[in-house]
C-alpha cells in the first residue's frame, strides 16, 4: 500500500508524513501508570485521554484507565481551572485513588491555565496526593512527556539529603515495558542492592488474571518510596531522553548523585549498568549475573553468522534507539538508517560518533518520519528494519523482515511481559534478529539451496 | 432506581442510567450530553468524530493541522478497506510546534498543501483544525479556499477543534465537509440509483452491501463514506435515495441532501438477520419497482435458508447466554439486541457513547425486563453491571476489550477492530461465529475453575 512513497526526495519543511512520534500527555500518562494507586488525569479535551487510553490498551492489552477535565467551548474561553477542580472533586469521591497525576494538553497550555494555583485550590481529602506536569503536545514527544511527568515525581514527592540513609538506589528505567522493569529489578536484586525503581508499570500493565477487575492493579511504585528517593545513594537513571530530567532534579533538590546511561541493551550497556551499580555500592557482581553475560556472549559466537553485515534500518524513539545501534553495532551488522521523530540534536551526535567508530557509513535523523524513511530504503534496501508497528508498511511495500522493537507494538502480544534490557534481554534480542533473518533466507531459499541447518 | 441507587455513583450520571422495567414507563435516558468533568469516559472528542467519518475516503489526503498527536492516533486505525487507491492510510500533519503556536500556524498549513501537491498528485484534500488551532485561531476556510486556487484542487477545511462539542458534533463537522464537497445545486441530471450513507467498509462491509444491490439490479451511485472516492463523491447529488445505515453520524446528511438536492432517505441496518430482511424490503420498496421487489425476494429466499442452516449450529451452542453491549451508536445496539435474540441470548446491559434520545426509546422498547440502559458509561458502571447481570459477552471497542477479559468475560468487537464482516447474511454468520468462538473458548474453564463457577 505505501508504494504511495516516490523514491525521489522532495524537502519538506511543513510536512509530517507518517510520524515516528505522538505528542507528550501519552507519555506523561504511561509514567503516572507506574505509581501505585495513581490515576492519570488529563487535563483537556476528553478526545486526549480516550485516544492516549486506546493507544495505550492496543499497546499492552490491559484495561488502562485515567480520567479527563473534558474541556468544552466555556472551557477554552474562561480557562480550565473549574473543569480541574471539579474533576479533582469527582475523581477523588469516585475512583477513590492515592493519587491524582494531572498532565497538561496542547488546549490547556495554550490556554495558559496555572495548574500548581488550581491544584492548591482544590479539595484534596487528608493523605492523598494532587500532582501535575507541563506536557504541551507542540514540544518534544511522547519521550518528553513521561520525562517531564518522572521530573514531577522528584518535583513533587522527593524528599532528603541525598545522604544514602535509607542504603538505596534509585533506578529510573525509561520509557520501557514493564517487562524491562522487572529485568532492572532483578539484576539489582541479584547484586543484593535495595532500590527504588520509578516509575514502575510492572504489576499495573501487565497484571495478572484474577476474574476480577482491579481499577488500581498491586503494582506500581508506592508515594512513599517516591519521597525516600531523596534519602538514597545514588540515582541510576536509564535512557537520557526520558530519565536524565528526573535524576538532575532529584540531584538538584536533594543532592541525590545522577548517574546517566544508556538503556542497558547489548552487553556494553548492561556491562555498564552493573559496573555503576558497583560503583555506586561497592557490590559483587554475583555468579549468575556472570554466567548470563557469558551464555549472552556464547550466543553470540553461536550466531554471528546469521546476521553479520546485515544492512539494518532502526526507527523509533531515541533512547531505544541510540541503545539498539550500538547493539547492532557490536553484533557486526551495519544500522545505515537510525531514525528518531523525538527532536534533538544531541541524538544525532551520538549515533553519528558510534557509527564513525565502527566506520559504517549512515544515514541518522531526529525529528524524522517514516515516510523519509521509507523513501532512504527505496533508494538504497536494507536487509532488516527494527522499529515499532508502524514499520510494517515499510516491510510490506519492500518486502523486508520487521523486529518489532519500542513503543507502540500494536499487532503483536507478550511482548511487555520480557525483557530487552539486560544480558536476558540481549538473549532475545538476538533470537528475534536472528529467526527473522533466517525465516527470510528459508523462504527466500530455492529447493536446491534449502537447508536443514541454519 | 436499583441500578442507580447501588451505583454510589457520580450525581449527574444518575439520569444516564435507566433499568427496563414495565412499572415506569416514561423513564427518559439523558444524553447527547457533555461528559463530567472527572469521568473515566469512553469518549473521544470533536476532531475523532469528523475523522472517523471522512477517513474512509481513499484518494483524499487527509491533513491533520495541529501537534502531531492527532494525526499520531488515528494513523490508520479505522480498518476500512479500499478498491482504490491507499491514500488515506498515510498519516500527514503539520507537526505544530511552540512558534507555530505563537506565531499561528497558517503559513505552516499552507506550506503543507504546497508540498503535498509539489510530490503528489491531490484531487482531495482536508485539512482538520485541532483543539489548538482553534483557539490560536488560524483561519483554515482562507487556506483552504487560497490552496484550492492555487492548485486547483478540492481542499475543504473541517471545523473539528476537539473541545468545540462531543463526537456528535464531530460527525456534523465531517457531514459539512461532504456537502461542501458535493456542492450546492441540485441542478444535476438525476440518475437511476442509491447512496448508502453510514458504512465504513470496516473488513469489507460496504462490499458485502455492494453484492446485495447488485443481485437486487439497484445500482449504487455513491459509498458514503466506506470506500469512497471523489470521483464517486461528487455524483452523490444525482441519486435517486439515501439509504441510512449509522444513523449518528450520517442523519444530518442525509437531512441536508433532502432539502439541496431533494433526496428523500430510508434508515436501515444490515446488522443481525432480522433487520437485514428487512432493510432489504425497505430499500426495494422505497424504490417502487416490481423487479427489484421481486429480486429482492429471490435473493432474500436464497439467502435466508443456508444463513439459517449455518447460524442453527451456533444456536445451539449459545442459547441461554448473556449478552452486554457497549458500542458507539444508537442503531448498532438496537440491532444487536435483536440480533442477540435471534441466536438464543439475552441481552442484560445495553449502552451507548453517542446515541440519540429516540434510539434510546427503541432499545428500551426491544429490552427485556430488567435490562440495564447506560448512556456514555464508564468502566466503574460496565463492570458493576456486567458483573450484577452475569454477562457472557460484551459487545465493544477497544478499550472495553481488555476490561471484559479482566472480569472473565467473552468479547466480541464491533468497532474498528473487527477482523470479519459483521454485516448483512454473511455477517450475521461471522458474527455468531466470533461470539462462539470467545464465549466457548477453553480459556473461561480455567478462570471459572479458579473462581470456583461452574459454567
Amino acid at each position: 500500500m505505501l508504494d504511495h512513497t516516490s523514491r525521489e526526495i522532495t524537502e519538506r519543511k511543513a510536512l509530517v508524513i507518517n510520524p515516528a512520534k505522538t505528542c507528550q500527555p501519552i507519555g506523561a500518562m504511561y509514567a503516572a501508570l507506574g505509581i501505585h494507586n495513581c490515576l492519570p488525569h488529563s487535563h483537556g479535551s476528553q478526545g486526549c485521554c480516550s485516544f492516549h487510553r486506546m493507544h495505550l490498551t492496543r499497546h499492552f492489552r490491559d484495561p488502562i484507565v485515567a480520567s479527563t477535565s473534558s474541556f468544552t467551548e466555556g472551557a477554552s474561553v474562561f480557562g480550565g481551572g473549574a473543569n480541574l477542580k471539579t474533576s479533582i472533586k469527582n475523581v477523588f469521591s469516585i475512583y477513590k485513588p492515592d493519587v491524582i497525576a494531572v498532565n497538561t494538553t496542547c488546549l490547556s497550555e495554550t490556554i495558559g491555565d496555572d495548574i500548581p494555583t488550581i491544584i492548591k485550590d482544590s479539595e484534596v481529602p487528608q493523605g492523598k496526593h494532587v500532582f501535575h506536569a507541563n506536557t504541551p503536545s507542540y514540544a518534544g514527544s511522547h519521550v518528553t512527556g513521561f520525562s517531564n511527568m518522572v521530573k514531577a515525581m522528584v518535583t513533587y514527592f522527593s524528599q532528603g539529603k541525598g545522604d544514602g540513609s535509607n542504603k538505596k538506589v534509585n533506578i529510573i528505567p525509561g520509557y520501557t515495558e514493564p517487562g524491562d522493569m522487572r529485568e532492572l529489578k532483578r539484576i539489582a536484586k541479584l547484586m543484593e542492592i535495595s532500590h527504588i525503581l520509578f516509575p514502575d508499570t510492572s504489576g499495573v500493565v501487565d497484571s495478572p488474571m484474577t476474574g476480577k477487575y482491579r481499577m488500581y492493579p498491586k503494582g506500581g511504585t508506592k508515594v512513599g518510596e517516591l519521597m525516600d528517593t531523596g534519602n538514597s545513594m545514588a540515582t541510576v537513571a536509564v535512557g537520557r531522553f526520558a530519565s536524565e530530567a528526573a535524576a538532575n532534579e532529584l540531584e538538584k533538590k536533594c543532592k541525590v548523585d545522577a548517574h546517566v546511561l544508556n538503556l542497558p541493551i547489548g552487553v556494553k550497556a548492561t556491562d555498564e549498568f552493573i559496573m555503576e551499580l558497583v560503583k555506586i555500592t561497592g557490590k559483587d557482581v554475583p555468579y549468575k549475573l556472570e554466567e548470563e553475560r557469558g551464555q549472552l556472549v556464547d550466543i553470540m559466537t553461536d550466531t554471528h553468522h546469521h546476521y553479520h553485515g546485515k544492512k539494518v534500518a532502526i526507527f523509533g524513539d531515541p533512547d531505544h534507539v541510540i541503545a539498539m545501534t550500538e547493539f547492532t553495532l557490536s553484533l557486526g551488522m551495519k544500522p545505515i538508517y537510525v531514525v528518531t521523530g523525538t527532536p534533538g540534536t544531541s541524538f544525532e551526535k551520538e549515533v553519528n560518533a558510534m557509527l564513525e567508530n565502527a566506520y559504517v557509513e549512515g544515514r541518522v535523523k531526529s525529528s524524522g518520519d517514516l515516510f523519509e524513511l521509507h523513501q532512504w530504503i527505496k533508494n538504497e534496501p536494507v536487509d532488516l528494519l527494527i522499529g515499532n508497528t508502524y514499520g510494517k508498511y515499510i516491510a510490506r511495500a519492500e518486502d523486508i523482515p520487521l523486529v518489532r522493537f519500542g513503543f507502540p507494538n500494536l499487532d503483536r502480544a507478550v511482548h511487555s511481559y520480557f525483557p530487552i534490557v539486560g544480558y536476558k534481554g540481549a538473549m532475545r534480542l538476538i533470537e528475534m534478529i536472528g529467526n527473522a533473518l533466517l525465516d527470510r533466507a528459508d523462504r527466500d531459499a530455492a529447493d536446491e539451496d534449502f537447508e536443514l541447518v541454519l | 432506581m436499583e441500578a442507580q441507587k447501588c451505583l454510589g455513583a457520580l450525581e449527574e450520571r444518575k439520569n444516564s442510567i435507566v433499568e427496563k422495567s414495565k412499572h415506569q414507563k416514561g423513564q427518559k435516558i439523558s444524553c447527547d450530553q457533555n461528559s463530567v468533568a472527572g469521568a473515566v469516559s469512553q469518549r473521544a472528542c470533536v476532531y475523532c468524530g469528523a475523522r472517523v467519518v471522512l477517513n474512509p475516503i481513499t484518494d483524499a489526503y487527509h491533513i491533520v493541522h495541529g501537534p502531531i498527536g492527532c494525526a499520531s492516533y488515528t494513523f490508520d486505525i479505522r480498518g476500512s478497506l479500499s478498491s482504490g487507491e491507499e491514500t488515506y492510510r498515510n498519516s500527514f500533519s503539520t507537526d505544530l510546534r511552540e512558534r507555530d503556536i505563537i506565531f499561528g500556524g497558517e503559513k505552516k498549513l499552507a506550506a503543507a498543501i504546497d508540498e503535498i501537491a509539489a510530490q503528489h498528485d491531490p484531487k482531495l484534500i482536508f485539512i482538520y483544525s485541532t483543539c489548538v488551532v482553534g483557539v490560536i485561531g488560524d483561519d483554515l476556510e482562507a487556506i483552504a479556499k487560497a490552496a484550492e486556487k492555487k492548485h486547483n484542487i478540492r481542499v475543504i477545511p473541517i471545523q473539528s477543534s476537539g473541545f468545540a462539542g462531543n463526537k456528535n458534533a464531530g460527525y456534523k463537522a465531517a457531514c459539512h465537509a461532504l456537502l461542501d464537497l458535493m456542492g450546492n445545486k441540485a441542478s444535476q441530471e438525476k440518475l437511476e440509483g442509491i447512496n448508502f450513507l453510514g458504512d465504513f467498509n470496516l473488513a469489507g462491509e460496504m462490499w458485502i452491501n455492494q453484492s446485495y444491490f447488485r443481485a437486487m439490479g439497484v445500482s449504487l451511485i455513491s459509498k458514503i463514506t466506506g470506500d469512497a472516492s471523489y470521483k464517486e463523491l461528487v455524483k452523490a447529488p444525482q441519486a435517486k435515495l439515501n439509504i441510512v445505515q449509522c444513523a449518528g453520524s450520517m442523519t444530518y446528511l442525509a437531512k441536508q441532501m433532502q432539502k439541496r438536492y431533494g433526496i428523500p432517505f430510508i434508515n436501515i441496518s444490515f446488522y443481525g438477520l432480522e433487520d437485514t430482511l428487512r432493510s432489504l424490503r425497505k430499500i426495494a420498496y422505497a424504490l417502487d419497482s416490481q423487479e427489484v421487489i421481486r429480486r429482492t425476494e429471490i435473493l432474500i429466499k436464497d439467502q435466508l435458508k443456508q444463513t439459517n442452516k449455518a447460524l442453527d449450529y451456533y444456536r445451539e451452542k449459545l442459547k441461554g447466554k448473556k449478552a452486554a453491549i457497549y458500542v458507539g451508536g444508537g442503531f448498532k445496539a438496537i440491532s444487536l439486541i435483536k440480533q442477540f435474540r435471534d441466536l438464543g441470548m439475552e441481552t442484560v446491559m445495553v449502552g451507548t457513547q453517542t446515541g440519540r434520545e429516540e434510539e434510546y426509546e427503541t432499545i428500551r422498547e426491544l429490552a427485556a425486563e430488567g435490562t440495564v440502559i447506560l448512556d456514555d458509561t464508564n468502566p466503574t458502571e460496565l463492570e458493576k453491571f456486567m458483573k450484577e447481570k452475569g454477562a457472557d459477552i460484551l459487545v465493544g471497542g477497544v478499550k472495553e476489550r481488555p476490561l471484559a477479559y479482566k472480569l472473565g468475560v467473552a468479547f466480541c468487537d464491533h468497532n474498528h477492530e473487527r477482523k470479519h464482516p459483521l454485516n448483512g447474511f454473511e455477517g450475521a454468520i461471522h458474527f455468531a461465529k466470533e461470539v462462539h468462538a470467545s464465549i466457548n473458548n477453553p480459556v473461561w474453564g480455567i478462570i471459572n475453575r479458579e473462581q470456583g463457577r461452574c459454567k
